[in-house]
């Protein structure tokens, strides 16, 4: 890597992302997503941002931008009629809130797939063809990571006419320009511990074809990582479209959860105590974006699973039938690490994990503290 | 030293980027910025020279080639010269911008600072005490992280300042205040100072702690912190030496983390009508005031850059490893 070597940025994927090369679990063919509550209060979470994206603005009982009313010049706190308030042109909070997550999860969904495919492209190619080629992608990518992507947004946003600020294809392809660089550089990262293992060469060595490489041999086992890109990226989508809309930069005339954070601020709604020009809107994004941050915790732990609170409780283990788990270790990792295997492990017999050879290429993984990882032998214990 | 001096080519390549993308912007979007300022400015007295000016910023009506726009461009901000703010009464934007940094360099600054160490000690916390009911710190830190900083502003201003009144609800200082090192004027500076710094820090600090989280727990697996145990070693001696190579991460994760309370602080600054950068990103957003947008730009790109190169120095003295490289 020619710049940035000494700067890894997946500090929060940092741990050894390499997962082992694939070995199907018998009898299982499908992908296992965990189970744990994070991923299914997120999955549960983004369902309802999705269907209320979807069919909100046919929910919504009003007409989102009606004036109910011309002789009012405040907003009206919640009542039976308007069960969020009205805003300051007498619109119905409720309605706008409804009709205004469209926009929002669009915006970050174009975001956040655009950046995935810019990512993928320039990340992967990155990391399987190295050399020259992989020192100047690199490089495009560290540039965009340090670039502090909002300014940048403003100033592109604040050249763009008005007619166009109401785009949401357009707006999510140019927050995508700015959000490609972190999935570029841990998919870059992963491909190349990749790109050397034996079934990667054994590929190469019958005489698959670059393309076919990458897309049948590498990118399957990138899946994980993708998806925790993906996920990272719609959450930057959310937050910076919200802000962006927030500032007055999007056609405010475009519904959106941060457009109507815009109209709360012009009405001053935090000093004058409005709370529902600003609570519903506000706790909308940021519930969607709790939602994709947990789901995005459970992907990490699922590509790395030291990070799992308790790992399997001791009732689980039993049932799964694990041997030697009359007392389990505390953490005990399924499916992922090579540590699963039918003899329990002891620091007296854990030099069973020595068949399992030194990965090559591991160096360049991101790693926790730049080593590939040392001292398997003592997982079965657990500093207390 | 190889490392350092790649770093900081790298740094000033990505500068110069920075400057070319500012210069091409308004060059290539769609309209023409010289007649939105000048619709803008209805009402004041645009003079030929301000015309001229706006036209040589923006590149339209110049015959100059791109070339020669490009190095005038460079030559003007080597001069130090950033065009004029069409919003606040053609004042030179570096005057503006000396205005406003102070503040945002003080709030971001402590913020920052603050949150850093708060997060990592707590990160370093929560994964020492895995699966304890210090877990559920997470998801609560995460809402904190996924909510806009300027909606937690708002919370932040209607609770406590508008309901509960214990501190002012914007701006940087009393208006009769003057600048003076006493102590009235500097306690009410950081009186109003308070709750914005206390918003960036809560909305920041959970990416900290999960990083923090995240490395020690994978740390705390080494053979080195095993033996420190078996040894008897206290145990806050052990988790300081866990915790003393779990941090590298989060130092080199530092280039990532700062655009973002960066970009944060700006909206926080919005909504407190904190007289910092942010503020004046604002009007000059509501204004159409290209120059001041772009100077502010390339200021904040310049202070993210600069603190970038600050966290690879203390990485590289920190980290061994990344000196024997060369």
């Amino acid at each position: 890597m020619a710049v940035g070597s000494s700067t890894d940025l997946g500090a929060t994927q940092a741990a050894d992302l390499t997962p082992p090369p694939p070995r199907p679990l018998a009898g299982r063919g499908r992908l296992r997503l965990p189970r744990s509550p994070k991923v299914l209060i997120g999955l549960g979470g983004l369902a309802v941002f999705l269907v209320v994206a979807v069919i909100g603005p046919w929910l919504a009982p009003y007409n989102p931008t009606r004036a109910f009313s011309t002789t009012a010049s405040f907003p009206q706190p919640p009542s039976a009629a308007h069960l969020l308030g009205t805003t300051q042109q007498q619109q119905d909070v409720f309605s706008q809130l409804l009709a205004g997550g469209r926009s929002t999860v669009l915006v970050a969904f174009v975001a956040g797939l655009l950046a995935t495919v810019l990512s993928v492209l320039i990340g992967v190619t990155a990391g399987y063809a190295a050399g020259l080629a992989d020192d100047l992608l690199s490089m495009l990518a560290n540039f965009f990571l340090v670039m502090p992507a909002l300014p940048l947004l403003i100033v592109i946003f604040g050249f763009l006419p008005p007619s166009q600020g109401g785009d949401d294809v357009l707006i999510g392809a140019i927050i995508a320009i700015t959000g490609w660089a972190f999935g570029a550089r841990v998919l870059r990262a992963q491909t190349l511990s990749l790109r050397n293992r034996d079934y990667v060469e054994s590929a190469r060595i019958t005489g698959e074809r670059g393309w076919r490489i990458i897309g049948f041999e590498i990118l399957p086992n990138l899946i994980p990582i993708l998806a925790s890109s993906f996920l990272f990226t719609v959450l930057y989508g959310v937050g910076t479209y919200t802000a962006l809309a927030f500032l007055g930069l999007v056609n405010p005339n475009h519904l959106s959860w941060g457009g109507m954070l815009f109209y709360a601020q012009v009405a001053g709604a935090e000093q004058s105590g409005y709370w529902w020009l600003f609570i519903p809107p506000g706790l909308a994004v940021a519930l969607l974006g709790t939602s994709l941050a947990l789901l995005n915790f459970g992907i990490d732990e699922f590509i790395n699973p030291r990070l799992r609170a308790g790992g399997l409780s001791r009732r689980r283990a039993r049932r799964a039938q694990v041997p030697g788990t009359a007392r389990p270790p505390r953490r005990f990792e399924l499916g992922m690490t090579p540590v699963i295997r039918s003899t329990p492990l002891t620091a007296v017999n854990g030099a069973g994990l020595q068949d399992f050879p030194e990965r090559p290429g591991t160096h360049a993984s991101p790693s926790a503290d730049g080593r590939p990882d040392a001292a398997r032998r003592w997982r079965g214990r657990r500093p207390r | 030293m190889y490392v350092i001096s790649r770093r900081i080519g790298f740094y000033i390549l990505t500068a110069i980027a920075a400057v070319t993308v500012d210069f091409f912007i308004p060059r290539v979007m769609p309209g023409n910025p010289v007649n939105a300022v000048l619709a803008k400015m209805q009402n004041t007295n645009v003079t030929k020279a301000t015309l001229r000016a706006l036209e040589v910023e923006f590149g339209s009506g110049t015959r100059e080639g791109i070339w020669g726009q490009y190095v005038r461009y460079w030559n003007n901000i080597l001069h130090g010269n950033l065009g004029i703010s069409t919003s606040n009464g053609m004042v030179p934007v570096t005057t503006v911008i000396r205005g406003a940094l102070p503040w945002t360099l003080g709030l971001v600054g402590t913020a920052t600072v603050l949150s850093f160490i708060l997060g990592t000690l707590l990160g370093v916390l929560v994964a020492w005490r895995r699966g304890s009911w210090l877990d559920t710190l997470l998801p609560a830190t995460t809402f904190f992280q996924a909510a806009p900083y300027f909606f937690l502003a708002f919370l932040a201003i209607d609770l406590f300042a508008i309901k509960l009144g214990w501190f002012p609800a914007g701006s940087a200082r009393s208006t009769l205040d003057f600048p003076a090192l006493s102590w009235t004027y500097i306690s009410d500076v950081l009186d109003h100072a308070i709750l914005p710094a206390l918003t960036i820090v809560v909305a920041s600090a959970a990416g900290w702690i999960v990083g923090m989280r995240n490395v020690m727990i994978t740390t705390m697996d080494e053979d080195y912190v095993l033996i420190a145990q078996a040894k008897g070693l206290p145990k806050r001696r052990v988790i300081w030496y866990a915790a003393r190579n779990a941090i590298l991460p989060s130092i080199s994760g530092f280039s990532l983390a700062i655009g973002f309370v960066v970009s944060g602080a700006l909206l926080t600054e919005i909504v407190f009508s904190y007289p910092g950068l942010g503020f004046i990103l604002l009007s000059a957003v509501q204004e159409a005031d290209y120059a001041l947008l772009q100077g502010i730009f390339l200021v904040i790109t310049m202070a993210v850059l600069i603190a970038n190169l600050a966290a690879d120095f203390v990485y590289v003295f920190l980290d061994p490893r990344t000196r024997q490289e060369a």
